[in-house]
């Protein structure tokens, strides 16, 4: 069984594609082959900046014959038939056989289709993989029409076996395989053969090639951490700069250098963020003053003096880079120190979106809805909207035009620079928070309080312009930010009534989006009716007292407000639609962790659905509930219940929730059910009070037995109309018990 | 290459060994375009060179403004007013990495002891509705220059391909001598009778062309001068094709395009005045590539451009 080798040779592969790349190549090859029906024992696939390497182990010599058999006509059909036949399995009708069927004699064919040998194969997939190959983006060059990722320059392409290598014959728009390659581009550029994957592996380090990325950045990742600890100090830890590095380099080489001291004032953030943007420079900390004080960089080649020029030309290029940054940070600490007040003229400048206003209007929501929210979260309001006005501040700073990624870290510093106090700077910071699905959530009340404004403005923002997420289309990352929103209730165990900021935010987008066009009649009253929302937390009552004031004040003919009208259908809408996104959102979240959808559904359909930390412990104990052999049969008999029930409602035409009365009870089960029942409301009744679900789930779990025992020794439809009617009144107190947690009807069996 | 690599010593000497480099292999030594650009890119010898199926070799030296870039002459590598020096051959050859690593050879900058990387870097030039794919190249860990294979030009796919290189030559210059500070770096040889540094002939006109760009450039009259251009450049391409005069047929592209780059350098100067907000920046960008885009059709059917 021979083993394939096989090497795509081209100018430098961006870092980033590398991995992504070889993974491709794996796959488009092996499925190919096994499609053509060679099999394989084993594939390894490798990427370096110039070259994409697949190995295989054990292919098979060729594929195997295959024999078809295929019914034709009856031999009595008309020639016709027979002809079209022949044509279709390309035989003569001498290799045809003629066979008794059900239905007479029936022509039969036997089709074989040989083997083919697997270079023969290889060949074919190697040449629609190379002008197929799914690159994120790939150029033609020279005058050619080969698509790759930058020019491609030979092909590797050989089987070997005991008897020996063969190079697998191709020619893709004038690259001919070959069994030979070349080392590294300056080490050792000469071309050479290869006869095995072991062969190739060991000539390429030879030749100052390391194929393997993973060894690659092990290499790197040991020698950085060594040589730092040789000084006492500490590499720190970046997998995403390691791996790209180590798809910029084929023969590694770690350097270790010293930041000028004139730069180590700076924060180790903006160190960091310049060395690994610009340079891709690991920092390295001293652990003991937790500064950052010297860098590593990888070079691709040795050289006689070690790298001494290389380090040189790095730290040059390095201070020229932090001398920038030094320039940028001294320039914003002056603005921080005197107040931030050009910035926050600059934000009034800058747009952040056409319909929803500047920066400027945007923090002034954020900085409205965040004294809103404050009182909820323990956080002082005034603090809150301080916080939120100054949290964005450095969006107009010189270091954050330079370094975008560093927004809100640079907020933090200037914030505290302008001597506010470090919980009014830390929001500048923790607002963003959490962007990843795996990021800290803040937990300090004021950086709660913004953090939840900030996202709910930009949800209610794009809903009132209707920019909701579409299928894979989120520009604005609207489910991160509710994600965010679900994150930051949920593990700081808010209680909160979504609804009522939702309605408020959206009628405050909804006045600037017509504060051209609307009078400040109109506008007054949305904002008496924000202001009743905050009152009442109920839209519908706020609506009507703001409408009655106005009856009151105008009469009735003067009291129509248009805009009023408009938003009085369309803000619940929305809300509701945005309370939908948001259940979403936490459906696929609990699933997550574990919570059935159908569990869920079933603590959607229950009031205050918009209070998600109440959801999530209804949930939580209906879940904890269903794993228990009493909660699963609970399900049954309440399931039970509820289906004579509705039947008898349906052919009935009536609802039976007229007391069930003791006195008719015809059986000591019966009775026993009674006083379940009774035992078991005078328990949830008290548990929903402290919202205690888990005790009320409990309560309801002790009811199992006697309604099992009641099904089992009692007839519902019993021939008294009156034992009838009773009895399905008792059936319609368990509906009731049992469904003050969850809607039990939506579980599914 | 064999033997010690000779260092230069001056930056007219990097500029001279570039250019007798680059004619060694081939290329048109042309001269710099006698309009204001940002880059070396917009010379014609690239820009609508690259259009069309002729083979095409230029190389040359390209002074290029960029206002906002103009530092009073006191940043130690950034200027308003600065030199490029561009190389595009079409097809890009096979070899068109070595060639340009010959390049680097031939400025004295030995592989033995250099770290030289080809690192991602696609280019795009919105305003030229141009982009290509490749590298920025590293020398120890400095950006000393950008090498692009054209696929698109005035909206226009290249074919063939055209390899773009371009060397931003004070940086350039800078590392290979070892100076810290532009303006100290020789200019010609140190050791001539008359030696001058970069600051001897551009100190005082980075201050000169600083205060301008910044403050004192009238905007009206730069916005009058962009819609004249504009104007300008569409008229050119409207007017027929046959020239009643000569009877010839004559489209205009060269013309039309040299407005289209005026235009270009009057946004780039009102931007440095700061009277661009950024909404509208996008729309001045988009007028500019509608004339490029309009010079590129007509640069196709022209002789040079390849009209059938």
């Amino acid at each position: 069984m021979p083993d394939l080798l096989i090497e795509l040779f081209s100018e430098e592969i961006p870092a980033r594609m590398q991995k992504r790349a070889s993974e491709d190549l794996q796959r488009l090859i092996t499925n190919g082959l096994v499609e053509a029906g060679l099999t394989y024992a084993g594939a390894a696939a490798f990427a370096t900046p110039r070259r994409l390497t697949l190995a295989l182990e054990g292919l098979t010599a060729e594929s195997p014959t295959l024999r078809e058999e295929r019914k034709g006509p009856r031999t009595d059909a008309p020639d016709k038939a027979l002809e079209g036949f022949l044509r279709a399995t390309g035989l003569t009708k001498d290799q045809l056989e003629a066979r008794a069927d059900k239905k007479g004699e029936v022509w039969f064919a036997t089709i074989e289709r040989p083997g083919r040998p697997a270079a023969e194969i290889v060949a074919e997939v190697l040449e629609t993989t190379i002008r197929n190959f799914p690159w994120p983006k790939s150029m033609r060059w020279g005058a050619g029409s080969l698509r790759w990722v930058r020019p491609l320059h030979s092909i590797l392409c050989i089987l070997s076996d005991e008897a020996g290598v063969t190079t697998v014959p191709l020619d893709i728009d004038g690259i001919t395989s070959g069994d030979t390659t070349r080392g590294h581009r300056f080490l050792a550029p000469d071309a050479f053969t290869v006869t095995s994957f072991d062969d190739y592996t060991a000539k390429l380090k030879r030749a100052f090639v390391v194929l393997s990325p993973t060894e690659r950045a092990d290499h790197i990742w040991a020698d950085a951490t060594s040589t730092a600890f040789a000084q006492g100090l500490e590499v720190v830890e970046d997998p995403g700069l390691l791996a790209e590095v180590a798809g910029l380099v084929e023969w590694p080489v770690v350097l270790m250098g010293a930041i000028d001291d004139d730069f180590l004032e700076l924060p180790p953030e903006v160190l960091q963020t310049s060395m690994k943007e610009h340079q891709k420079f690991f920092s390295v900390r001293n652990p003991k003053s937790g500064r950052i004080e010297k860098f590593v960089t990888v070079a691709n080649t040795t050289t006689p003096d070690d790298g001494a020029t290389i380090l040189a030309g790095n730290q040059k290029v390095l201070s020229a880079r932090l001398s920038d940054a030094k320039f940028f940070w001294e320039n914003d600490l002056r603005v921080a120190k005197s107040g931030m007040q050009p910035w926050h003229d600059a934000l009034a400048t800058v747009t952040f979106h056409n319909k929803l206003g500047t920066q400027a209007d945007r923090i002034a929501r954020i900085a409205a809805l965040a004294t809103d929210i404050a009182p909820r979260v323990s956080a002082d309001p005034e603090g809150a909207a301080r916080a939120a006005l100054l949290a964005k501040a450095d969006l107009s700073s010189e270091m954050v035009y330079e370094f975008p990624e560093l927004q809100g870290v640079m907020g933090r510093y200037y914030v505290a620079a302008a001597g506010h106090d470090a919980d009014i700077a830390a929001v500048a910071e923790d607002h963003y928070a959490p962007l990843g699905p795996s990021d800290d959530v803040p937990s300090k009340p004021l950086s709660i309080a913004v953090a939840l404004a900030d996202k709910l403005d930009t949800l209610t923002g794009f809903w009132a312009i209707d920019e909701k997420p579409t299928g894979s289309k989120d520009p604005f990352a609207l489910r991160r930010a509710a994600l965010g929103v679900i994150r930051l209730v949920l593990e700081n165990d808010l209680r909160l009534r979504l609804d009522t900021y939702f309605d408020k935010a959206l009628l405050r987008h909804k006045a600037a989006l017509n504060k051209d066009e609307a009078d400040a009649a109109d506008l007054q009253a949305v904002e008496d009716l924000i202001n009743e929302i905050a009152e009442r937390g109920v839209f519908g009552a706020a609506l009507r007292t703001v409408q009655e004031t106005l009856r009151e004040k105008n009469g009735d003919d003067a009291a129509k407000s248009t805009l009023l009208d408009e938003l009085a259908t369309v803000v619940p809408d929305k809300s509701a639609d945005l309370l939908a996104f948001f259940h979403d959102r936490l459906k696929v979240y609990l699933r997550d962790r574990g919570i059935r959808h159908d569990v869920i559904d079933a603590c959607l359909a229950m009031p205050a659905s918009d209070d998600l930390a109440q959801l999530v412990k209804r949930a939580n104990a209906l879940t904890a509930t269903l794993a228990t052999e009493d909660g699963q049969n609970l399900i049954q008999g309440f399931r039970r219940a509820n289906n004579i029930l509705t039947q008898a409602e349906e052919k009935d035409g009536v609802e039976y929730s007229y007391g069930a009365d003791v006195k008719f009870a015809e059986t000591d089960e019966e009775r026993a059910l009674f006083a379940a029942l009774d035992s078991a409301e005078a328990a949830i009744g008290p548990a929903m009070e402290a919202e205690d679900f888990t005790a009320a789930m409990h309560a309801m779990a002790g009811l199992r037995a006697p309604i099992d025992a009641f099904f089992e020794t009692v007839q519902v439809n019993a021939e008294s109309e009156v034992l009838r009617r009773n009895r399905l009144n008792l059936l319609h107190r368990i509906r009731e018990t049992c469904g003050s947690v969850a809607d039990l009807t939506r579980l599914e069996e | 290459m064999t033997g010690t690599l000779d260092k230069p010593t001056c930056f007219q000497d990097v500029i001279l060994r570039l250019q007798s480099y680059w004619a060694r292999q081939g290329c048109a030594a042309l001269q710099p375009y006698d309009l204001e650009v940002g880059a070396g890119t917009f010379h014609p010898a690239t820009t609508l060179r690259a259009l069309g199926s002729t083979p095409w070799a230029a190389a040359y030296v390209q002074p290029s403004r960029r206002p906002t870039d103009g530092r009073y002459g006191e940043n130690p590598n950034r200027l308003q007013h600065y030199y490029q020096y561009q190389v595009i051959i079409k097809p890009s050859p096979p070899d068109l990495q070595d060639l340009y690593l010959g390049s680097l050879r031939a400025i004295g900058i030995d592989m033995a002891l250099h770290d030289i990387r080809f690192v991602e870097d696609d280019w795009e030039s919105p305003t030229l509705g141009a982009w290509g794919l490749g590298w920025e190249v590293w020398c120890d860990g400095m950006e000393v220059s950008q090498f692009t294979y054209f696929q698109q030009v005035g909206g226009h796919d290249c074919r063939p391909v055209s390899g773009e290189l371009t060397y931003g030559l004070e940086r350039l210059a800078m590392y290979v001598l070892g100076v810290d500070h532009v303006m100290d770096m020789p200019f010609n040889d140190p050791g001539a009778p008359i030696p001058l540094t970069y600051g001897d002939i551009f100190r005082q006109t980075e201050q000169e062309y600083s205060r301008w760009n910044f403050d004192i450039a009238d905007t009206a009259i730069l916005l009058q001068h962009f819609e004249d251009a504009e104007a300008e450049c569409a008229r050119i391409l409207d007017a027929p094709a046959l020239d009643p005069k000569t009877g010839k047929t004559i489209i205009m592209a060269h013309p039309a395009y040299d407005q289209c780059i005026k235009a270009s350098h009057l946004f780039n100067l009102l931007d440095a005045r700061g009277v661009i907000s950024p909404t509208e920046r996008q729309a001045y960008i988009g007028r500019v590539r509608t004339l490029a885009k309009r010079c590129a059709d007509a640069f196709v059917q022209t002789p040079a451009g390849n009209a059938a």
